[in-house]
Order: C-alpha cells, then sequence, then structure tokens
C-alpha cells in the first residue's frame, strides 16, 4: 500500500471511531457547538482566585452561605459536614495582628490530590480546576490525606434533593469546583463569577476576585499584576490557582 | 442489531415489537443480570419455535397465574416535546451507553448541554405527578428497571427531578 493511500485508510479510521453504538466523536463534538452548549474547558485558560484578607471581615460568613446555596450543601456545620469553603481566623502572636481567610480547594497545578488518587477519579482539567469524578471515587480518602488544606470533605450520609447541576451522594470526596457549571454554562466567560465571589462583592468586601489568570486583561490578572500576593504553602511548590493578598 | 422481539411476554411469539402501541416487555433486553428471568424467556422463546401455540399459550396462562411480578412496566409519556433525542428503539438499547459516553465528556471536559444528558430525561420524563423519574415505582426510569432488575445508582447522586423553574 503506497504511503498516501494507508494515511486515506487511517484517517476514515479515525473518522468512523465508533464510541458508543451509533455515537461517533465527531457527532459529539457537532453536538456540542449546536445551541447552547459549552466547548468545555480549554488549557488556554487557568481559573483562580484572588482574595484580599484586608478587605475579608472577621465573622462575616456570606460566601460560605452562598457555597452552601449554590451547590445544596448543609448549611450546619457538623464533625461529619461537608465545608467546601471555610472561614480561618488567624492571628500572629508576636504582633497580635488579626486576619480572617477564606479557605478553598486551591486548585494547585500540581495537586497532591491527583497524584494519589488509585482510581483516576481526582483530576486537573484542562482549564485548571480540580476536580473528582465521582463516577470513579472509590471513597478511600487519599487525597483528603495528601491535601495540605484540608480543602476536601467526603460524604459519610446518603443525601437526598441534590441539585440537578451539582450531583453529589455518599461516599465520595469532593471539594471546592470553582462553579465549574456556571463557567461551563457561561455565554461570556470574562464575565463568570463563582458564588463565593459574587456574594462577598454583593456584600460590598470585594474580597475575592474570580477570573482567567491567563488572560492579561482580565481583572485578576491586573490586580495579581499590581499587588503582591503569596500562595498558602508557597514552600510545597503546588501552583496554586487561589492566591492570597495582605496575609 | 435486531429489535428485540416481545416474545416472552403474555402475547404470542413474534407478536407486538417494541415500537408498536402494545404493552412493552423489557425482559430480554436485561437478560444478561437477570439471568433467571433470561434463561425462562429463552426457554419459552424455543417452545414457540417448536411451533406448539397451545404450549406457548399455557405458558402464558401459568406465568400470568403466577403472580404480577411480569407486570409490564408503566411507561409514562414524556411531558415535553414529541420525541426523543434518538429513536425510541435505539434509546431502549443503548440509552446507557449514550449516558456513560456523555458523560466523561461533561465531567473531564466541560462540554455541557449535549444530547445525551441525564438532565436532558429528567427534564422530558419526570413524573406529571410525582415531579420525579425514580420516586414512585410507576416513575419512568424505575419503573423499567425494576422490572428488568437492572439496579442503577445514578440517583445516588443525580436529582432525580427538574431544577425549580424550568419549563414543567
Amino acid at each position: 500500500m503506497s504511503r498516501r493511500g494507508f494515511l486515506g485508510v487511517a484517517a476514515a479510521g479515525l473518522a468512523g471511531v465508533v464510541l458508543a453504538p451509533g455515537v461517533r466523536l465527531i457527532e459529539v463534538a457537532q453536538a456540542a457547538s449546536e445551541g447552547t452548549p459549552g466547548a468545555g474547558a480549554s488549557a488556554k485558560v487557568r481559573w483562580g482566585m484572588l482574595i484580599d484578607t484586608t478587605k475579608c471581615a472577621s465573622g462575616c460568613t456570606d460566601c460560605v452561605t452562598a457555597c452552601n446555596t449554590e451547590n445544596g450543601l448543609d448549611p450546619r456545620t457538623t464533625r461529619t459536614s461537608s465545608q467546601w469553603i471555610r472561614k480561618i481566623e488567624i492571628k500572629e502572636i508576636r504582633t497580635g495582628r488579626q486576619a480572617s481567610v477564606p479557605v478553598m480547594c486551591q486548585h494547585c497545578a500540581s495537586p497532591p490530590c491527583v497524584d494519589v488518587c488509585p482510581t483516576g477519579a481526582s483530576f486537573k482539567r484542562a482549564d485548571g480546576i480540580v476536580l473528582v469524578d465521582r463516577h470513579t471515587c472509590i471513597g478511600c480518602r487519599y487525597c483528603m490525606m495528601a491535601c495540605p488544606y484540608k480543602a476536601r470533605s467526603f460524604v459519610h450520609e446518603p443525601l437526598a434533593d441534590q441539585k440537578p447541576e451539582v450531583p453529589r451522594g455518599k461516599g465520595c470526596v469532593e471539594s471546592c469546583t470553582l462553579c465549574v457549571h456556571r463557567i461551563d454554562h457561561a455565554a461570556d466567560r470574562s464575565k463568570v463569577t463563582t458564588a463565593c465571589a459574587e456574594a462577598c462583592t454583593k456584600a460590598g468586601h470585594g474580597a475575592i476576585v474570580f477570573g482567567d489568570l491567563n488572560d492579561p486583561d482580565s481583572e485578576i490578572s491586573r490586580r495579581v499584576r499590581a499587588v503582591r500576593s503569596t500562595q498558602l504553602r508557597a514552600d510545597l511548590g503546588l501552583g496554586t490557582g487561589v492566591r492570597y493578598e495582605g496575609l | 442489531m435486531a429489535p428485540p422481539r416481545s416474545a416472552c411476554g403474555a402475547s404470542p411469539p413474534g407478536g407486538a415489537s417494541p415500537d408498536t402501541k402494545g404493552p412493552v416487555d423489557l425482559s430480554c433486553l436485561a437478560s444478561g443480570r437477570a439471568s433467571g428471568r433470561g434463561a425462562a424467556c429463552k426457554a419459552r422463546q424455543r417452545t414457540g419455535q417448536a411451533g406448539s401455540a397451545a404450549a406457548a399459550w399455557l405458558g402464558a396462562l401459568a406465568i400470568m397465574l403466577v403472580g404480577n411480578a411480569l407486570a409490564a412496566p408503566v411507561i409514562e409519556r414524556a411531558t415535553k416535546g414529541d420525541r426523543c433525542v434518538e429513536d425510541v428503539a435505539s434509546m431502549r438499547r443503548n440509552h446507557m451507553r449514550f449516558l456513560e459516553h456523555q458523560r466523561d465528556a461533561t465531567v473531564h471536559g466541560g462540554i455541557r448541554g449535549a444530547k445525551h444528558s441525564l438532565k436532558g430525561c429528567i427534564d422530558c420524563h419526570a413524573s406529571k405527578t410525582t415531579g420525579s423519574v425514580a420516586q414512585a415505582p410507576t416513575d419512568f426510569c424505575v419503573s423499567c428497571h425494576a422490572y428488568a432488575a437492572v439496579k442503577i445508582d445514578c440517583f445516588d447522586c443525580h436529582a432525580t427531578r427538574p431544577a425549580k423553574g424550568a419549563a414543567p
């Protein structure tokens, strides 16, 4: 067979790859481009957050409440309840300086939770969002032990009345998704924001800025260029997507 | 792939196909999982093929007398639209493959809103009375799965009713 002939056959074979009976990759792509479906996660984007701890008010839990409402989490804080975002009060003993800090999944560039996951359920999307695929999660909780930020929770009890956009259930580990359903559905991704950032802005604090760190014109990019921000446990070299200002 | 024959219900062999309006027997579809019923189904098919119509009818009568375990599943009409995303026969046989395939594109690739979504199923097939696909035994998903003895865990995590505010 000539080289050209071989390539032609190979191309035809690829185009006809059958993923499920009657479904080919090309059809999934076409279906995704029709109507409202989003284009999917792009590696050109790096979603991140900048949290200004000097603006975060002590005692305010609007971001936590908004997260619970958005994702259908139980607002009660019990020993076993899921917490995707927590408010941490910190104090420097020497000087007495206090700050209030919201901590959630830091969406690392090199996430330890992904490294340790035995099934591949814990994964990083092309756009930098670290997620758990609950279809593959076996609930071993290695990721919870590996995470230096204690960002993940395990669902211990059967759940009911989940949000259609946020499926979650007993036996799986879960954490902040950066409101991935909002991002995927957004018509204009430069205007998309998370529930916590939205609530913080609405409350007048404006301590949380969400955006694309790869877009030089986004608000978050301009801010991280202008002010000094740090990663939590920067010594670990995880390349977090969430950065803190004023720590 | 030939459409499944409805040869193991109360109708005579070679009777109504799933595309007709009559009661639908899906037990053959699930013969892989529900091995006991599948074997019985095959046995009955063989009897029918032997040409003994009377034996087939007696068998059917015996099954009806055993109890209502084989009552055809209730399939409630979708509340929206006039056709599914694929033809009915294809959906009956392959819906799980469509769903499984698209779920990976959604979870890992972030492609939402393509046509084979579980949310799409629920938006159309939630019951008019319960508002759910899996609450009452007659609701769309559980009705067939109970009949075919296929245990699904979709609804351990996924909502069984459309989002509030979505058109009924």
